[in-house]
C-alpha cells in the first residue's frame, strides 16, 4: 500500500481494572492488539456489536482513554506524534487535529449553552482566535456549511430536533480545523431519513475539508453506503479487515457472514441468508479462550477453542480465522 | 370479524407551552392472528397510539370525543375509551392485551426477581395458585428459548443480558395467553445478530399462539420480515396501509417512498442515499392541511397545503392519504 | 386552550435554562401564593422598625398595660362612626372580687385616634439608618394590636422584629453552610476516588452528631459576658457549620453525575482546564438545583434557632426571636389566660411554609427536562 496512512496502530491495547479487591484487581481488556492503517482522506468504518470494544477504540486514538499497550501514531504530513505518549504542548496541538462526534445528540449538547457558544467554546479553550469577531465570522462559516442559519444560532438545543442537534455536534468537531474526526455511532440515535442527511454532509463535509473520518457504528447498511474501507470487531479484537466493496462482496470471517444474514432484508420474501447466530456475546470480562467467536461459531473446531487466530493479510483484506479458505 | 378497531383516534397533551396534537385522526383494525407493523420516526405518534389502547398515556393527555376503541373479545365487545376505574382496565392491561417494551431493563423491577414478577401477573389475571403460575412462568421462559429455565427464574433483571432480557419480557408478556401483543420497538436496543434471533422467536410465537401484534418500529427491514400489513405514520396521521408487500414493493405515500429511498441497502451500495428533504416539524408547529407537505417533494398546488388529504384506494386493501392519490385514481 | 403563537413558539426557542423555570414556576398557584406571602414577611421584617408602633425592646413598653389583651381600633362605636379608626380609652385595676385580676373598665365615651407617620421611639433601620418614623401610632397612649407581654412589651413589634431576626440568622447560617458545602462537596464530586472517599467518611462523621447535645455544650462554653450581638453571630455560625454536610452532599452528587455527562467529555476533548469545565459547565448546571436546596435548608435554620432560644440556649433579651418570646409561654397562667402570646406563631408557621412551597414549587420547575425524545 503506498497511500499515507493518518493513524497506524500496532497491537494497541485498551485495558481497565476492574473490580477485585484492593490487591486482586483484574484488567477487562477492551481493546486487544489492533492494528489497523487508516489512510488519509479515507472514510474508515469500524463496526461491531456491544462489547466489541469499537467506541474505547476510537477514545484511545482521541487520547480520552489512556493507551495501556501496544503503539499508535498520527502523522499528516505537517506533524507526527505518538499517541501513547502525548502530553503537554503536543496533546494540546493533537486536540485541534482530532475531534469527536457523539452518538446522543441530546446529551452532547450543553443545555445551557445557546448554539453560537457551544460552537464557539473549541475556539474559545483552544485560543485559536484573537477576537470575539473572528470567533463569530468562524462559527457562522462552519454553520452555515451545516445548514444552520443565523437564527438557529440564537437558540437553545431544546429548540431543535434530533438531526439539527447533530448537526451543531458536527459544526462543534470541525470548527477547530481538524483533520481526523472519529464519528462515534453518529447517526444511530437519528431517524432513518434524517440519518441519510447526515450522512451525505458528512461527505460532502469530507471533500470540502479534506477530513479524514473513522466511522463507528454496529450498522452494516450504514457502514456499507458510506464507508470506503470497513474493520469489524469482536470482543476487542479484529476479526476481518477490507475495502467495502470486497468484504461486502465475498466476506471471509464466519462472524461477518453472521452479521450480513442478520440484517432484516426490506423484501418480505427474501427469508434471509443461511447463518443465524445462536447464544450471546460473551461478556468482556469473562471471554472466551482460544478464538473469542469459538462459542457461537457453527464452525469451530478443537483448534479454534485453544489457540487465537492471527490477523492473516492478503493484499488489503485481512482475516483473523483458522479456517476462512475452507470455508469459503 | 376484527380483534380490535380503532376509529378516529385524535390524542392531545396539555403541556406547558399549549396544547400540542400528538396524534390526528388515526383509524385502523386488526384480525386475529395478524401481525401490524407501525412505522414511523420520532413525533410520529406511534408510541402514544399503541398506549392509547391499553390507556397507558399520561395524565394530561386530552383524548377526544369522538375517538372509538373496540376490541372484540370472546366474551363481547370492550369500549375501551369507556374504561375508568383502574379494575375495568385490568382488562386491557396485562389482561386480554399485553406490552412489551424496547427497554426491558424498565419493565422489570430491579429488586425482584423475574420470576416473582412473572408469577404477580398471573396472580393478578388469571385464576392460577402460585403453584401453577410458578410452572407455567417456567415453560414460558423455556419456550421463549432462555436455557435452564429454572434457576433463571429466581434471577435478577441484571443478571440477565440484554438479549435474555427481552426473551424474558416477551415470555412474560404472553403467560397470560393475550389476544393482542403490543411490540414498541422491543429490538432498537439489540444488538443486531441478538435482533435476528428474537423476530424469529416472534414469528414462531405468532404461529403457535395465534395472537394479533403490532409491532411499532422506525425499522423497515424488520416490519418487512415480520409484518402481514404495515401501516405508516407521520406527525400523528397514518398516511399509507396496506399488505406489507404492496406498500414495501409499491409505496404510494411520498412520505413512506422517501423513507425507503433513505435507507441504505446492501444489495445496491453504488445508490446514493435521498434522505427526506427538510426537517420534522417540531410538534408546536404543525403544518396546515396535508401534515407532510412541508417536506414533499410531489406537491400538486395550493390543496396540499390548505386541504387534509382523506384516504384513496391504491391497491388491493392498500390505501393512502395524499391528493396526489386521489388525482391519479380519479383520473 | 389554543395552539400556541408564533411569537410564543420564538421566545420558547430562544428562552434561556432560568427563564425556562421562571415560566415553569409562574404556574403553579401554591408556589405563588408561597411566594407572595414570603416577599410580603420579608419585607416586613427588612422594615420592622418603620411599620412596628413601638420599639420591642423594654425601653418601649407600656408600663400601664401589661399583660394587655389585644386591642384592635375600630371605626364605629355607639356615638357614630369615623373615618379614622379608633380605640376607647381603657383603665384598670385589681378588683378583689375577681381574686385581685386585672379588670378593665372602657370608658366608651372618650376616643383616641390612630394616627398615621408619628413620631415615636427612634430606631435603627437596617442596623445604620437613624429615625423615628413609625407607620402609625396613637395621639394618646398605645396601641397594642397583639396585646403585651408582661413587662407591658407590644407583642406586635416584638413579632416583626422577630421576623427579621430569624430572617438574619437564617441566611447567615444558610451562607456558611453553603459555602463550607460547596467547597468541600465541590472538591469531593470533582475528583471522586480516593478523595472523594476521605471527604465521605469526614462528611458522614460529621452528620451523626447530635444536633441539640452539641448546641447544648457549645452554649454553655459561651460567656455570658458576651453582647447579645456577639452571642448571636457565634450561634449562627454554630447552625452553619453543623449543616453542611447535608448540602455538602447534593452538591456532591450533582457534580457525580454532571461530570459524566457527553458535554463535560466534548469540552475536555478540546483541552478545557478543570475550572472552565466548573465555570462553564458543571456550575451551571446545578444552580438551580442548589437554589432549591438552599430554600429548602432555610425553615431548618430557623427553626434549629428556635428550639435553641425556646430552652434558653439560644438568644436572649433583648435580640428578639419567636424562641425568646417562646420562653415565656410554658407557665400555665399564660397558657389559660393570655393566649394572645401564640399569635407570633402563626407568623412563623407562615414562614416556614412560604419557604417550604417556594422551594418545592422551585424544584419541580427546575427538575423536568421534559425535551422531547426518541
Amino acid at each position: 500500500m503506498t497511500e499515507e496512512l493518518l493513524i497506524e496502530t500496532r497491537d494497541l491495547t485498551v485495558g481497565f481494572p476492574v473490580g477485585g479487591r484492593l490487591f486482586n484487581k483484574k484488567t477487562l481488556k477492551a481493546v486487544d492488539g489492533i492494528s489497523i492503517g487508516i489512510p488519509r482522506g479515507s472514510f474508515f468504518g469500524v463496526v461491531g456489536e456491544s462489547g466489541s470494544g469499537k467506541t474505547t477504540l476510537g477514545r484511545a486514538l482521541l487520547n480520552a482513554v489512556p493507551i495501556t499497550g501496544g503503539h499508535a501514531s498520527y502523522d499528516d504530513g505537517e506533524v507526527r506524534y505518538d499517541l501513547a505518549t502525548l502530553s503537554g504542548a503536543e496533546l494540546k496541538d493533537y486536540r485541534k487535529r482530532a475531534q469527536l462526534i457523539f452518538q446522543d445528540p441530546y446529551a452532547a449538547l450543553s443545555p445551557r449553552m445557546t448554539v453560537r457558544d457551544i460552537i464557539a467554546e473549541p475556539l474559545e479553550v483552544m485560543g485559536l482566535t484573537n477576537s470575539r469577531e473572528e470567533t463569530d465570522t468562524r462559527v457562522r462559516e462552519i454553520a452555515a456549511k451545516c445548514r444552520l442559519n443565523l437564527e438557529h444560532l440564537r437558540r437553545f438545543p431544546h429548540a431543535f430536533s434530533g438531526g439539527q442537534r447533530q448537526r451543531i455536534s458536527i459544526a462543534r468537531a470541525l470548527v477547530s480545523g481538524p483533520r481526523f474526526v472519529v464519528a462515534d455511532e453518529s447517526v444511530a440515535a437519528l431517524d432513518v431519513s434524517i440519518q441519510a442527511d447526515i450522512l451525505n454532509l458528512l461527505k460532502n463535509l469530507q471533500s470540502e475539508l479534506g477530513l479524514t473520518y473513522m466511522f463507528i457504528s454496529h450498522d452494516l447498511s450504514v457502514v456499507a453506503h458510506s464507508c470506503d474501507h470497513v474493520a469489524v470487531m469482536y470482543l476487542g479484537r479484529i476479526v476481518e479487515s477490507a475495502p467495502t466493496r470486497k468484504l461486502f462482496a465475498a466476506p471471509r470471517h464466519p462472524y461477518t457472514k453472521a452479521l450480513f444474514s442478520a440484517i432484516p432484508s426490506l423484501d418480505p420474501d427474501d427469508r434471509g441468508r443461511a447463518q443465524k447466530l445462536e447464544g450471546e456475546i460473551p461478556s468482556p470480562t469473562n471471554q472466551p479462550l482460544g478464538c473469542k467467536f469459538h462459542t457461537r461459531c457453527p464452525y469451530a473446531t478443537d483448534l479454534c477453542k485453544t489457540h487465537e487466530p492471527v490477523l492473516q493479510v492478503e493484499g488489503d483484506h485481512a482475516v483473523a480465522c483458522h479456517r476462512w479458505q475452507e470455508l469459503l | 370479524m376484527s380483534l380490535i378497531d380503532v376509529e378516529n383516534l385524535t390524542l392531545q397533551f396539555r403541556t406547558d407551552e399549549g396544547l400540542i396534537t400528538a396524534v390526528e385522526d388515526v383509524s385502523f383494525s386488526l384480525a386475529p392472528g395478524e401481525v401490524m407493523g407501525l412505522v414511523g420516526e420520532s413525533g410520529s405518534g406511534k408510541s402514544v397510539t399503541a398506549k392509547a389502547l391499553m390507556k397507558l398515556n399520561a395524565a394530561n393527555a386530552v383524548y377526544d370525543p369522538a375517538t372509538r376503541i373496540t376490541l372484540h373479545l370472546d366474551s363481547g365487545p370492550v369500549d375501551v375509551m369507556s374504561l375508568k376505574r383502574p379494575r375495568d382496565m385490568e382488562i386491557v392491561r396485562g389482561g386480554a392485551v399485553s406490552m412489551i417494551f424496547q427497554e426491558p431493563m424498565a419493565s422489570f423491577a430491579p429488586a425482584m426477581t423475574i420470576g416473582s414478577q412473572m408469577v404477580e401477573q398471573l396472580l393478578i389475571h388469571t385464576d392460577l395458585s402460585k403453584r401453577g403460575a410458578r410452572d407455567l412462568s417456567i415453560e414460558m421462559l423455556d419456550r421463549v428459548g432462555i436455557s435452564d429455565a429454572a434457576s433463571r427464574f429466581n434471577q435478577y433483571a441484571f443478571e440477565l443480558s440484554g438479549g435474555m432480557r427481552q426473551r424474558a419480557m416477551i415470555a412474560m408478556a404472553l403467560s397470560t395467553r393475550p389476544k393482542l401483543l403490543i411490540a414498541d420497538e422491543p429490538t432498537t436496543a439489540l444488538d443486531v445478530t441478538i435482533q435476528a434471533q428474537v423476530i424469529d422467536l416472534m414469528k414462531d410465537l405468532v404461529a403457535e399462539f395465534g395472537m394479533g401484534i403490532i409491532f411499532i418500529t422506525h425499522d423497515l427491514g424488520v416490519v418487512a420480515q415480520t409484518a402481514d400489513k404495515v401501516a405508516v405514520m407521520y406527525l400523528g396521521r397514518m398516511v399509507e396501509q396496506g399488505p406489507v408487500r404492496e406498500v414495501i414493493r409499491n409505496p404510494r405515500h411520498p412520505y413512506t417512498r422517501g423513507l425507503i429511498d433513505a435507507l441504505p441497502q446492501l444489495d445496491d451500495l453504488d445508490k446514493p442515499l435521498m434522505p427526506v428533504p427538510g426537517d420534522i416539524p417540531s410538534p408546536l408547529e404543525r403544518p396546515e392541511g396535508c401534515v407532510f407537505h412541508t417536506r414533499c417533494t410531489r406537491i400538486i398546488g395550493d390543496i396540499c397545503r390548505t386541504a387534509v388529504p382523506g384516504w384513496a384506494d391504491t391497491g388491493p386493501d392498500h390505501r393512502t392519504a395524499c391528493h396526489l392519490c386521489h388525482q391519479d385514481t380519479a383520473a | 386552550m389554543t395552539a400556541p403563537s408564533q411569537t410564543a413558539k420564538e421566545a420558547y426557542f430562544t428562552a434561556s435554562q432560568r427563564q425556562l423555570i421562571w415560566a415553569r414556576f409562574k404556574k403553579q398557584r401554591a408556589a405563588m401564593v408561597a411566594a407572595t406571602v414570603l416577599v410580603v414577611l420579608i419585607l416586613s421584617g427588612l422594615f420592622a422598625p418603620f411599620l412596628s408602633p413601638y420599639d420591642p425592646t423594654v425601653a418601649g413598653r407600656d408600663k400601664d398595660y401589661l399583660n394587655g389583651a389585644p386591642q384592635i381600633p375600630k371605626f364605629c362605636d355607639k356615638n357614630g362612626c369615623s373615618l379614622r379608626p379608633f380605640l376607647h380609652t381603657v383603665t384598670r385595676e385589681r378588683s378583689l372580687a375577681t381574686n385581685f385580676r386585672w379588670v378593665e373598665k372602657v370608658n366608651e365615651d372618650e376616643r383616641r385616634y390612630v394616627q398615621f407617620f408619628v413620631q415615636g421611639d427612634s430606631y435603627k433601620l437596617f442596623g445604620f439608618i437613624p429615625g423615628n418614623i413609625h407607620l402609625f401610632g396613637m395621639d394618646q397612649g398605645y396601641v397594642h394590636l397583639f396585646g403585651t407581654d408582661s413587662a407591658g412589651k407590644d407583642i406586635f413589634s416584638r413579632t416583626l422584629h422577630a421576623v427579621w431576626t430569624s430572617l438574619q440568622v437564617g441566611t447567615l447560617g444558610v451562607l456558611i453552610s453553603f459555602v463550607l458545602a460547596l467547597a468541600i462537596g465541590g472538591i469531593a464530586g470533582y475528583y471522586g476516588g480516593m478523595i472523594d472517599s476521605v471527604i465521605q467518611m469526614v462528611t458522614d462523621a460529621v452528620r451523626t452528631i447530635p444536633s441539640i447535645p452539641l448546641f447544648m455544650a457549645i452554649a454553655a462554653f459561651i460567656p455570658p459576658e458576651w453582647s447579645a450581638e456577639t452571642r448571636f453571630f457565634v450561634i449562627t455560625l454554630i447552625l452553619g457549620l453543623v449543616g453542611w454536610p447535608t448540602l455538602a452532599r447534593r452538591v456532591r452528587t450533582h457534580l457525580l453525575t454532571e461530570r459524566n455527562q457527553e458535554y463535560v467529555l466534548a469540552a475536555q476533548l478540546c483541552g478545557a482546564s478543570p475550572s472552565h469545565v466548573i465555570r462553564r459547565h458543571l456550575l451551571p448546571s446545578f444552580t438551580s438545583y442548589i437554589i432549591v436546596d438552599l430554600v429548602i435548608s432555610f425553615p431548618y435554620v430557623v427553626l434549629s434557632e428556635t428550639a435553641l432560644s425556646f430552652i434558653g440556649l439560644g438568644l436572649k433579651d433583648p435580640v428578639n426571636s419567636l424562641g425568646v418570646m417562646l420562653q415565656n409561654v410554658t407557665k400555665a397562667d399564660v397558657l389559660l389566660n393570655y393566649q394572645w402570646y401564640f399569635i407570633p406563631v402563626l407568623f412563623f408557621i407562615a414562614l416556614v411554609m412560604a419557604f417550604v412551597f417556594v422551594g418545592d414549587g422551585l424544584r419541580d420547575a427546575a427538575d423536568p427536562y421534559s425535551e422531547s425524545r426518541k
